[in-house]
């Protein structure tokens, strides 16, 4: 029953402008408080929309579902083209409760132009959604795109550091540079098709759409060129080593929120596995990209878990750890067998509650002491238990401790590593031991001990909507840990089908009915 | 009966894992007296439970395999979380959860009234769950659940004190010390899946004739770091002694009875693929001879009575390795459980001691105190004499069969640092008893007017301990080689090697074992007892010897100097690079930019303005700050975007001409 009168229901178009609409709204409301409950209601509703279409969901499946498709610009081949498969649903549902987390975290950190960020925070929702959910590749760049412009705003007008100015335009030139590479690579891939379909006298002359590009071959040399042009739009996003400079200031400088969406939604990597990796499949596995961004990702692990060892700065720390963590995702992504790419897929996730969740504990550290200084900290455990609880529960995640989300995604990379070459797993594992090593002592230094002389002796605890944050992202971070059944058959299908359109020898097989069907 | 049976091998975990939810919870919600009720009632149902399951397995000689449910699986990998309950896994239950009940009852007298009493129980009991997974599981990965949880534990315990500087040190020295080698262990389970598709242990084992003697050295080897770890043997020995920075009772559960045991039971455990390596047997066999003798130097002229229990726990470790490296795994399951008898015993009299001293833990401001603790003391004595090696109490049992083992089976030389560990064994225990217990009051006024004996609850404990570790030896292993315990493991390591020990070769051995604890005694006393100044005497005679000794052969500024600072140092370095060099690239580039964004201003003008009017509304949107920063933003858009545009027709250009 409810299956037909959800069936034509546009529900992938709701969530992508559920959150802009609602920032248009909000452009007419004046009371503050009546903004943040609104922005709350949005962020809500929108969850509920992920939630449902989760749960809808068809798992171990490879299908792409909910789809919507509506021609846009049809001489050009471009579609207005939705869905949501294996790869991507769990993104849709992790940017949405990120969001509401990060509303909730600013319901009173942001004290001015409280109208305006929060229109920027669902503007970034709509934006953000929108590179999840698209299999149009122009309609993924336009949203790719777009989604600068809210983040640029966050980080100006809402950032703490002195540096913000510059932090916000280095982050979107970075970004916007490798996109620029990244769209030749779109258009080459558009021209490919075009070829294909006027030597095979095709109904249609072009196309951006992914399910069709998936259709047609595309010559092992072209493909080298197309991957390395997009390599640079994603590695620049994700970043990738040695592209991470942005970062660490991004971080810092950026306002709490902006750096849990920066940190926890892992876009470049998305790109990788969405639309690289299928798309260039006998790019993706030539021995030079493996090698190449194994290496990059090996030393991503261990430089990352290096620089984040002498970091005083605790966003400056987590920057780091992401890119060391971001290390474990290529090199699981390039050692393409199932393990490492479902260990990838799921870290990818996971960093979304831990990660995002250590940015928030920041927060909650900044919003006590102005800083996120280590000498602003020390001894703290004994004056805010509950934090330093959290603290360590979501930081045990983020080093990889069995039982938390940290570990099934890192144990699956490394053992795919392994498989794939016994050396990407052996240096890899040393990361391992890096990031205890990191994480702990820090902690150590910040929580245990005794009372630092720059701690201000009345302090809270976590408060009620500072609980909210903390225990929701616990309770993700020990369900993945200990039941990750959910999540990795809601993967399985997606990733099986993307293992066997690596390791096919004709690239074109996988996806041929699509085409034959729409003729 | 198989049914009941499961059900109580699911039930095990999970009795501590609910009083650890509850404790965790809601732990300062209610009264002390609940929350310790519900920890050591928790801990005695998995008693009676291994108990009830212990009896089934003992009766039906059946090995059980439970699944709870599939934990992580995809592609040709499923990995359950499922136990599996054999004679091994019942030894170790009945370790874990007997002397882990006796342990957490003795708790609630000791950690009465400190500050954080429900948070030290929940922890305890976590340790628990961690370690019943550990020793239940059937696979490597729930061994390692086990594993890193019972890290963690130790990591929260002996941080528990976590204001106090060397507490929260010492607590993430054994918890990164331990990851190095959870790495190689990691490593082992990915060569043991790449070997095999599985992680079960009952399928690899059944397949593991398959392996080359090549990847069964390295499996053997990377799992030995794992287990090196954990069971603190050298080189990775140097967290275990700071960890007594935690309370007592942690010390005597979790740094002498149980976790660092387990390095013995994963090997024990993987024993079949041990077997295919003679070399990876013989480096797991000088490791543990090498640790035996190495601690034992050490624990020789320490001064704390907390710390020479530590290095004695490191040298009894040493010995079980050199069991297990000389193939006698019955043998060191023995040791294993007859030392988490009296070690316990002694950990925990030693907290009473130090409980009846307010905190006193140096044995040069003790003395005397045989009249005045005079329970603690005959307990204490006990253990002592357990591990000296007296007959016929239980260390005598399973450290002598051990060293018979290696002298029967030709490794002289082992044997011959084994007993040189025993004598030393011998005389830093019956030291320590003197120094402590007999001899001259050197408490300060203050402390001696405050000795008390210990509460019941504390005492009680000890009892049972000092009777298992008086008699348990006779019951688990005698006669030597025939004892029940190697009856009942046989199913899993196969019988005792037969080897042509005449019985004479025997008693002989016997005989030596007893001389050497003896003579440990005897030195001892002379030193201790008859004539304290000789003692003063050689420390000051060979004092580069008892310097080097008492900075224990200065190996932890070794590693601070080689590794700890270097790596610093070198993220210094790194964190210098990152700034100037790999962010340099990236603002030189940015200056480029500018140059480019000056040339194009006019062709911005005309043709890219219009371009961008999603930049226009965005700006609009912050016109108030943005303002300042607009024209530069323009600029350096229209730069990119013109260079792209160009890189674009470029590269059109050369595809169409291909």
């Amino acid at each position: 029953m409810l299956e037909e009168l959800t069936a034509g229901f546009p529900i992938l178009s709701c969530i992508l402008f559920l959150p802009v609409v609602g920032a248009a709204v909000l452009w007419v409301v004046d009371d503050e408080d009546t903004v943040r409950s609104a922005a709350l209601t949005i962020a809500l509703v929108e969850l509920a929309l992920c939630l449902f279409v989760l749960l809808r969901f068809v798992p171990e499946s490879a299908a792409m579902q909910f789809t919507e498709r509506v021609p846009w610009i049809p001489a050009l081949g471009i579609s207005y083209h939705l869905a949501v498969d294996g790869i991507s649903v769990l993104f849709v549902g992790l940017t949405a409760f990120l969001t509401v987390l990060v509303v909730i975290y600013s319901w009173d950190t942001i004290r001015h132009q409280v109208k305006l960020y929060m229109m920027c925070l669902l503007a970034l929702e709509t934006t953000t959604m929108g590179v999840f959910v698209s299999l149009d590749l122009i309609l993924f760049f336009v949203f790719w795109e777009l989604m600068l412009i809210p983040s640029y705003f966050l980080i100006k007008l809402w950032g703490g550091g002195a540096e913000r100015h510059y932090a916000a335009l280095k982050f979107v030139l970075y970004t916007l540079l490798g996109s620029v590479f990244m769209l030749v690579g779109i258009a080459l891939l558009n021209i490919n098709f075009h070829e294909w379909a006027s030597l095979h006298h095709a109904d249609q002359a072009y196309s951006f759409d992914f399910l069709d590009l998936l259709s047609v071959p595309i010559p092992v040399s072209q493909q080298m060129v197309i991957f390395w042009l997009m390599f640079l739009g994603f590695a620049f996003k994700a970043p990738v080593f040695p592209f991470h400079t942005w970062l660490p200031d991004a971080l810092l400088e950026g306002p709490i929120g902006m750096s849990v969406v920066l940190a926890g939604l892992k876009l470049g990597t998305f790109g990788f596995m969405r639309f690289s990796i299928p798309l260039l499949p006998d790019a993706s596995k030539s021995e030079t990209v493996v090698t190449i961004l194994v290496v990059l990702g090996l030393c991503a692990i261990l430089y990352g878990a290096w620089m984040a060892l002498v970091q005083a700065d605790l966003r400056r720390l987590l920057a780091y750890s992401s890119v060391s963590h971001l290390g474990f995702v290529v090199v699981g992504l390039f050692a393409l067998n199932y393990q490492s790419l479902q260990g990838s897929l799921l870290t990818m996730i996971n960093l979304g509650f831990s990660t995002a969740g250590l940015f928030f504990i920041a927060g909650f550290l900044y919003s006590r002491q102005q800083t996120t200084q280590l000498s602003a900290f020390g001894g703290m455990a004994k004056q805010v238990p509950l934090l330093a609880t959290f603290f360590l529960i979501i930081g045990l995640a983020s080093i990889g401790l069995p039982g938390t989300n940290g570990f099934v995604g890192e144990f699956l990379i490394l053992l795919g590593a392994f498989e794939a070459n016994w050396w990407f797993g052996a240096v890899a594992v040393l990361g391992v031991i890096f990031g205890a090593a990191y994480f702990l002592w820090y902690y150590e230094r910040s929580m245990l001990g005794p009372l630092g002389t720059a701690v201000r002796v009345t302090m809270s605890d976590l408060q009620i909507r500072e609980m909210i944050i903390a225990v929701s992202l616990s309770v993700m971070i020990l369900w993945i840990g200990l039941y990750p059944s959910p999540f990795l058959r809601i993967m399985n299908g997606s990733v099986q089908a993307l293992v066997e359109r690596i390791h096919h020898d004709q690239t074109a097989a996988v996806g041929g009915p699509e085409i034959q069907q729409r003729k | 009966m198989s049914d009941v049976t499961d059900l109580l091998i699911k039930l095990i975990p999970i009795f501590p894992l609910v009083a650890v939810i509850v404790n965790g919870l809601l732990g300062n919600r209610y009264s002390h007296d609940m929350a310790h009720r519900l920890a050591w009632g928790s801990v005695g149902l998995s008693f009676l439970c291994t108990v009830a399951v212990f009896t089934d397995v003992l009766r039906t000689g059946t090995t059980h395999e439970v699944i709870a449910y599939q934990w992580i699986f995809g592609g040709d990998l499923t990995i359950n979380l499922a136990y599996l309950v054999d004679p091994l896994t019942c030894a170790w239950l009945l370790v874990v959860t007997g002397v882990g009940f006796l342990i957490h009852v003795y708790s609630v007298g000791y950690m009465h009234g400190e500050a954080g009493f429900t948070r030290f129980f929940t922890y305890m009991n976590l340790f628990m769950v961690s370690m019943l997974l550990l020793v239940m599981g059937n696979n490597y990965l729930v061994l390692f659940i086990g594993w890193e949880g019972v890290g963690l534990c130790s990591y929260l315990l002996i941080g528990y004190y976590y204001d106090k500087v060397s507490a929260a040190q010492a607590a993430t020295k054994a918890f990164v010390v331990n990851r190095i080698g959870d790495a190689g262990f990691l490593v082992a389970i990915f060569l043991v899946f790449v070997n095999f598709r599985t992680l079960d242990y009952t399928k690899v084992f059944a397949q593991v004739g398959q392996l080359s003697p090549e990847m069964a050295t390295a499996i053997a080897l990377c799992l030995l770091v794992g287990a090196v770890g954990k069971s603190a043997q050298l080189p990775l020995h140097t967290w275990l002694p700071d960890a007594m920075e935690g309370p007592t009772p942690v010390s005597a559960l979790i740094h002498a009875a149980t976790m660092v045991t387990a390095g013995v039971y994963m090997i024990v455990r993987n024993h079949a693929i041990f077997d295919l390596s003679p070399f990876a047997m013989s480096v797991v066999a000088f490791v543990g001879g090498g640790t035996a003798l190495f601690a034992a130097t050490i624990g020789l002229v320490q001064t704390d009575i907390k710390r020479v229990l530590a290095y004695s726990t490191v040298s009894q470790l040493g010995y079980m390795f050199l069991g297990c490296g000389v193939g006698a795994y019955t043998a060191a399951v023995f040791h294993v459980m007859t030392h988490a008898f009296f070690k316990a015993l002694l950990f925990l009299a030693a907290g009473s001691v130090i409980h009846a001293l307010s905190g006193e833990q140096d044995i040069r401001k003790m003395g005397g105190l045989s009249k005045r603790i005079p329970w603690t003391h005959r307990l204490f004595l006990i253990g002592t004499v357990a591990i000296a090696g007296l007959p016929p109490l239980a260390g005598f049992w399973s450290k002598d069969e051990i060293m018979a083992h290696a002298f029967m089976n030709h490794h002289y030389l082992l044997y011959g640092m084994a007993a040189v560990g025993a004598l030393m064994t011998s005389f830093y225990m019956f030291r320590l008893t003197y120094l402590t217990f007999y001899g001259p009051s050197r408490m300060d006024h203050h402390t001696e007017e405050h000795v008390h004996e210990s509460p019941m609850v504390m005492v009680a404990p000890l009892m049972v301990l000092a009777f298992l570790s008086g008699v348990g030896g006779l019951i688990l292993g005698f006669p030597p080689e025939h004892g029940w315990l190697h009856g009942f493991l046989a199913p899993v390591v196969g019988a005792a090697g037969e080897h042509e020990a005449s019985t004479g070769m025997v008693f002989l051995l016997m005989g030596v074992a007893i001389a050497i604890a003896l003579m440990g005694w005897g030195l001892a006393h002379f030193l201790y007892a008859v004539s304290p100044v000789t003692a003063d005497g050689w420390a000051t005679k060979f004092s580069g010897l008892y310097r080097t000794l008492l900075n224990k052969y200065y190996i932890d500024e070794l590693y601070d100097l080689l590794f700890v600072e270097s790596v610093k140092r070198l993220g210094k370095l790194l964190d210098w690079f990152d700034r100037t060099v790999v962010d340099g690239v990236v603002r030189a580039v940015g200056r480029l930019a500018d140059l480019g964004a000056f040339g194009s201003t006019w062709i911005e003008k005309y043709i890219v303005y219009a371009g961008l009017n999603v930049i226009g509304y965005g700006n609009h949107l912050a016109a108030r700050e943005g303002r300042k920063m607009q024209s530069g933003l323009v600029h350096h858009y229209a730069a990119i975007i013109i260079a792209g545009l160009f890189l674009l027709a470029v590269v059109v250009q050369l595809v169409v001409q291909m």
